[in-house]
């Protein structure tokens, strides 16, 4: 088999872990989105803050020390425990609750009924806002995180493409856990969705809110919960990019890799988030592999971009996106 | 012991005959500093080894030369527009010099401070070719550059290839902007005469996501990688070279590459990383107990005291030092402990950074001794190679400061500055 072809298929299966990687993102997007309404600018935030409290908890960092520290004159940064990850990802996820619960009653509950451009300035906000009591709460160096996720090229696939091709693949172990992760997540939510009399009010609130208020649905109820979700999806989109470049600021960037996909897959479609992150991690891959070196390499950011405003020309609502039919 | 060198400073400035100024006058050193946002973690270190120094300077000393040093400081968030706004904001306030850690900001700053007559220092990064003087009156970048930088990264992989590359093939993994091209024409041209062939492989802004850059690096299997990049980008790429175990000690950074922030992500897999550096690491120095004693102990320290030792803490306490040396210097040119920004230019062309001076100042072997001039604001381009050791947690010196290919180089800042000159309408000259 040509290099060239080998080459090609070593970098298509890792767009497509790329890909995984974006959809966890767009996932926190789709869930806000489908249930309120909200584009919820600061969900890079989130998997950010998300991050951040699950390395501070596992290292028992005092949150606000350094405020602390400077107000009362004390010298106190850590608790002197260690605790396991699995501790740790569970009172992260409480506290994302508990952060899902505050966003609503202090910010949300006051905007019912106001335009979606308000909704979304009222994100951004919440998105700095965050990023400011982050900064202060965990301090703004960067921290290694550690969850016992296995990093590294995948011994087996390397060796066995090498029998069979004479040339190994390269495929991080990181990424094929995402895709694990990903995968289990998505059923977990379709499950969720489907079956549980919560993810029923839910799909109810998603279609109709005045709807879903008639027959006793509780909005504040449905959107701390979409809220929570949304939340944990960040916690693990947190830990994959947060494993892969340490837990930092920049972390919050990741929103902007979720942008196209959620242009292509749809605002409004879980599978959309899935396929469309696939799509864009495959084909922005491909073409910086093909393409990228003809006009100088780093075509990715703005390929992926292009791929996405291709797919809205020919289907605006995206791939999986509801349909707006407008009767006037 | 660095205190009692430091009041025979003082003393020896008296009787040169400067004469202290008002309590009220102050020399004013702005700190162009990020502690917000994505590059965060490396603009806190840099601005609190800055600060902690100057804060120094005046506990221990009482300034320079009689006169207090304040600080101001203004949040840039690396944000080139912020930073503008925090040069026109402060300029006002006597501004004595400008260190904005940014290239972006340096090139937006550049026409502003040499029409408002106030020096800037551009330690390591910024416009290369402002070490012409001569063109860039207002401008400083010693002790080194970028495109020493690039030099001392192929100097360093000659040496450990017995002086011969010809026919090696060397990546350049580099941030996609103005920052990360800058040491392109350099290494395309040092390829030209020592036989090596270059792959340039840009990152995108911020840079999470390499998996591309990387995977070509595994087909190409490149002899060595030598990294241009800053934030996100370094803990990416060092993680994606440990990711396809590419030998480390094959892989260099340049100083913006080279901070404990870059490889502690990367755990054990970045043992044996290397980056350049044109100063020492650790905090193995006298000034480190006057630093403890009179800052950090005593409640005075720019951050949370934290980041004593680390290699941007260290580089920010070092542009300080240089700063303040010159303040020093222009004090002694021109008899008064009140300088004007103009003398102070002054004195950081006087600049001269001997062993002896260092020595004094509690930092003995700390950087590289280097003379500036009127025609030479750049120093003498000398640079090192740092290795770091994960089991220890420490980067290490692993070669002496040498210098750069003057041969190459030269004619390329030449050129480059007289270009700038043309456009801007400037006549090369000292007067």
């Amino acid at each position: 088999m040509p290099d060239q072809l080998l080459f090609a298929m070593e970098v298509f299966l890792n767009g497509l872990m790329a890909g995984v990687l974006y959809a966890l993102v767009a996932l926190g997007f789709v869930l806000i989105y489908k249930a309120s309404g909200i584009f919820n600018y600061a969900q890079g935030v989130m998997a950010l803050f998300a991050a951040l409290t699950l390395v501070g908890i596992m290292e028992g960092q005092v949150p606000f020390s350094h405020l602390i520290n400077a107000v009362f004159g004390t010298e106190i940064h850590h608790f002197g425990w260690h605790l396991p990850a699995v501790v740790a990802i569970v009172l992260t996820g409480v506290v994302m609750i508990a952060l899902a619960w505050a966003v609503n009653r202090f910010i949300f509950r006051h905007l019912v009924g106001q335009e979606p451009i308000i909704l979304f300035m009222a994100t951004i906000g919440l998105a700095y806002f965050m990023e400011g009591v982050g900064d202060i709460m965990w301090g703004a160096d960067i921290k290694k995180l550690d969850v016992g996720l296995p990093q590294g090229i995948n011994t087996w696939i390397d060796e066995s493409t090498y029998e069979i091709f004479g040339y190994g693949f390269f495929i991080d172990n990181l990424d094929l856990w995402a895709t694990g992760i990903a995968a289990a997540l998505v059923i977990a939510l379709t499950i969720f969705s489907q079956y549980s009399k919560q993810g029923r009010a839910l799909r109810a609130v998603a279609d109709d809110h005045q709807a879903a208020l008639s027959v006793g649905i509780s909005l504040n109820y449905i959107w701390v919960l979409v809220w929570s979700i949304a939340g944990f999806v960040a916690l693990v989109a947190g830990i994959m990019w947060g494993t892969k470049s340490g837990v930092q600021f920049s972390l919050s960037l990741i929103a902007l890799k979720a942008l196209p996909v959620l242009m292509l897959g749809g605002f409004t479609s879980i599978p959309g988030a899935i396929v469309g992150g696939l799509i864009i991690g495959v084909g922005e891959k491909l073409f910086e592999f093909a393409i990228g070196p003809l006009v100088g390499g780093a075509t990715e950011n703005w390929f992926a971009y292009v791929l996405a405003l291709l797919f809205l020309v020919f289907r605006p609502q995206g791939l999986f996106g509801e349909r707006i039919i407008e009767r006037v | 012991m660095a205190k009692t060198k430091m009041s025979v400073a003082g003393a020896a400035l008296l009787a040169a005959g400067v004469i202290a100024g008002p309590a009220a006058a102050e020399l004013v050193f702005p700190d162009l500093s990020y502690r917000t946002g994505p590059y965060a973690a490396n603009g806190i270190p840099f601005s609190d080894g800055y600060q902690d120094y100057l804060t120094l300077l005046n506990e221990r000393d009482g300034g320079i030369g009689g006169e207090m040093i304040e600080v101001i400081e203004c949040e840039t968030g690396y944000n080139t527009e912020k930073g503008v706004e925090c040069y026109e904001a402060t300029k006002g306030e006597g501004a004595l010099i400008y260190q904005p850690l940014s290239t972006g900001i340096t090139y937006q700053l550049i026409p502003k401070a040499t029409a408002d007559g106030i020096p800037m220092h551009t330690m390591g990064y910024g416009r290369t070719s402002a070490k012409n003087g001569e063109v860039f009156r207002w401008v400083f970048n010693y002790p080194a550059n970028y495109w020493d930088g690039a030099s001392h990264a192929i100097n360093h992989i000659l040496d450990v290839n017995d002086g011969d590359i010809s026919g090696k093939t060397i990546a350049l993994v580099y941030h996609n902007s103005a920052y990360g091209k800058e040491p392109i024409r350099t290494l395309e041209e040092l390829a030209e005469k020592h036989g090596y062939e270059l792959l340039l492989l840009p990152v995108d802004h911020p840079g999470q996501e390499q998996k591309s850059q990387w995977l070509q690096i595994r087909r190409a299997k490149p002899d060595n990688v030598i990294m241009w990049g800053w934030g996100v980008m370094n803990q990416v790429a060092i993680q994606e070279a440990v990711n396809i175990r590419y030998p480390m000690e094959n892989f260099i950074g340049i100083w913006w590459s080279g901070s404990e922030n870059d490889v502690l992500p990367a755990g054990d897999g970045a043992d044996g990383y290397k980056a350049l550096t044109f100063h020492n690491l650790g905090m193995d120095y006298p000034v480190y107990d006057d630093l403890k004693e009179y800052v950090v102990d005593a409640g005075m320290a720019a951050g949370a005291g934290d980041q004593l030792g680390t290699a941007l803490y260290n580089r920010g306490m070092y542009a300080a030092m240089l700063a303040a040396e010159a303040a020093r210097t222009a004090q002694e040119i021109h008899g008064t402990a009140q300088i004007t920004p103009a003398m102070m230019r002054d004195g950081m062309e006087a600049l001269e950074m001997t062993e002896e001076k260092m020595a004094g100042l509690g930092l003995p072997n700390f950087g590289p001794t280097f003379n500036v001039s009127c025609s030479n604001h750049g120093g003498d381009g000398l640079g090192a190679v740092a290795q770091w050791d994960a089991e220890a947690g420490s980067w290490s010196l692993i070669t002496d400061y040498g210098p750069s290919d003057g041969s190459v180089l030269d004619p390329l800042i030449s050129a480059d500055s007289m270009a700038y000159a043309e456009e801007n309408g400037i006549t090369p000259g000292c007067e």
